[in-house]
C-alpha cells in the first residue's frame, strides 16, 4: 500500500493558545498541554469543497450592491501552496473584512464608523490548478476594539482556507504593507517574530489596474507532507 | 516556512456559516442524528462567537477523499458541517454515525473530528467525538486509549439526548475538553 501522508508540524511559526496580552484568550486558551495525535486517516482527509460552495461574482466584493462601495479598491491576489512549494489546486478560499471606514457588516460591531450599503465584506473563491486566487475589495479601515488602552487593530482580511486535508486547515489575517499599528497590536504579535512577515501582503504593481484599483500580492502556504515519512514514521 | 494562524475574530458572522452548513448528510438522509452541545469558556460562561465544524467518515468507515486507501466514494453528503454558536454559546449539527474508521496500522471507534475556531483563539482547536453506545470499540481506540490522563477521556464521549447527542464543549479549566495536536 501507498504509504499515507504525514503533514509537518509547523507549531514553531504558530501563537501560542495564552497570549495575556489578546485578554480574550485568558478565559479561552486550553490550560493543560495539547495531546499529540497521531495522523489517522481522519486527519489526513478532509473537506474538499468545490464549486457548490462558490457562487458566480463571490469573488468580487464591490459588486452586488446597487453602487459602488466607498474607498479605495484593491485586488488581493496570491497562490495558496504547500510548504513543500506545491500548489494546493481547487480548494476553497474565504474572505471577511471590514468596510473602508473599519466597520463590519455585525450586529455586534457596535464602532460609531459608517455602514456603506454597497459593501458587505465577504467573498468566496476556488483556486485554480496552479493554486492561483484573486479578489476585487476595497482596502478596510483600522478599527478600534477596547483590548487595552487605546487599542486599534492594524486593517486586516480575514482568510479561511481548507486545503486537502484537515491538518492544512487555516484562518489567517492579511495585513498591509508599513501598518504603524503593528507595533501595538497583540493579535500580530502572538505570532513568533520571524513568522510575522509572512502575514503581510506585499504591494504588486502588476496586479494593479490602471485608473481602478491597487494591486497586493499574498501568498498562503499551508503545512505540507513531511519530507522524511519514512524516518518520522519509524521514530 | 507556513502562515500563521490568527483568530477568526468576533466578526465572521456574515461571512463563513452557510444557510444548509449545519447538514454533514442531507436532511432526509436515513439514520440522521443531531448532535446538540454548549461552548463553555474558563468562567464556566457560554462562548456566543464560536464556529465548529465537523469531519467524519461515512458509515462504512471511508472517506470521501482521493487519499483514502480505499478510493474517493460519492455521495450526496459532504460529511463536513459547520455551525455558528447562538447568544447561548449552543451549536447543533446533523449527521450520520460514521463507521469504524482503519488505516491499515490502527483501527478508530467511530468519532467526529470537531474544530473550534473562536474570538481569544488564535489557533483553531481540534478534538474527537465519539459515541456512547459504542463502549466495546470505544474500549481499544487508540486515542481514547492513549491519554496520558486516562479519566479525561470522559470530555471526548457524547452523552444521550432525547433523540440525539448531546457534546459539550469546555475551552479551560475544570472538566476541559481534550484537546489534541494534530
Amino acid at each position: 500500500m501507498t504509504p499515507l501522508p504525514r503533514y509537518e508540524d509547523d507549531s514553531a511559526v504558530q501563537p501560542p493558545y495564552l497570549w495575556p496580552d489578546y485578554r480574550s484568550t485568558l478565559l479561552r486558551a486550553p490550560s493543560r498541554p495539547l495531546v499529540p495525535l497521531r495522523q489517522s486517516l481522519t486527519e489526513i482527509t478532509g473537506p474538499l469543497l468545490g464549486t457548490d460552495a462558490v457562487a458566480p461574482g463571490d469573488a468580487d466584493l464591490t459588486t452586488g450592491h446597487t453602487g459602488e462601495p466607498l474607498g479605495q479598491r484593491i485586488i488581493v491576489s496570491g497562490r495558496v501552496l504547500d510548504s513543500s512549494g506545491r500548489p494546493v489546486p481547487h480548494t476553497l478560499v474565504e474572505v471577511w473584512q471590514a468596510n473602508a471606514s473599519g466597520r463590519y457588516r455585525h450586529d455586534l460591531d457596535r464602532h460609531p464608523a459608517p455602514l456603506d450599503p454597497n459593501f458587505t465584506g465577504a467573498g468566496r473563491t476556488l483556486t485554480d490548478a496552479q493554486g492561483h486566487y484573486r479578489f476585487v475589495t476595497v482596502k478596510p479601515g483600522c478599527y478600534p476594539w477596547k483590548n487595552h488602552h487605546n487599542a486599534w487593530r492594524p486593517a486586516h482580511i480575514h482568510f479561511s482556507l481548507f486545503g486537502q486535508a484537515f491538518t492544512q486547515r487555516l484562518v489567517t489575517q492579511m495585513y498591509f504593507p508599513g501598518d504603524p499599528l503593528f507595533d501595538t497590536d497583540p493579535v500580530y504579535a502572538s505570532v513568533p517574530e520571524t513568522a510575522r512577515r509572512r502575514m503581510i501582503a506585499a504591494f504588486d504593481l502588476d496586479a494593479t489596474v490602471p485608473e481602478r484599483a491597487l494591486g497586493y500580492r499574498f501568498d498562503i502556504v499551508l503545512r505540507g507532507p513531511r519530507a522524511s515519512i519514512f524516518e518520522d514514521d519509524a521514530a | 516556512m507556513t502562515t500563521p494562524s490568527q483568530t477568526v475574530g468576533p466578526f465572521f458572522g456574515f461571512a463563513l456559516p452557510w444557510p444548509d452548513g449545519p447538514y454533514a448528510a442531507p436532511p432526509d438522509t436515513p439514520g440522521l442524528i443531531t448532535v446538540r452541545g454548549v461552548v463553555l469558556d474558563g468562567a464556566g460562561a457560554p462562548v456566543p462567537d464560536a464556529l465548529i465544524e465537523t469531519w467524519q467518515a461515512d458509515p462504512d468507515g471511508r472517506f470521501d477523499h482521493p487519499d483514502d486507501p480505499r478510493g474517493c466514494q460519492t455521495s450526496a453528503a459532504r460529511w463536513f458541517a459547520r455551525c455558528p454558536t447562538d447568544d447561548n454559546g449552543r451549536y447543533a449539527v446533523h449527521t450520520v454515525k460514521p463507521g469504524p474508521v482503519s488505516d491499515g496500522e490502527e483501527r478508530h471507534a467511530p468519532h467526529l473530528n470537531v474544530t473550534v475556531l473562536a474570538r481569544g483563539l488564535l489557533r483553531h482547536l481540534v478534538t474527537r467525538m465519539y459515541f456512547p453506545d459504542e463502549s466495546e470499540a470505544n474500549g481499544t481506540d487508540p486515542v481514547l486509549c492513549g491519554l496520558p490522563e486516562p479519566e479525561r477521556a470522559v470530555t471526548l464521549i457524547a452523552v444521550p439526548d432525547g433523540d440525539g447527542l448531546r457534546f459539550d464543549i469546555r475551552l479551560r479549566g475544570d472538566h476541559e475538553t481534550v484537546f489534541f495536536a494534530v
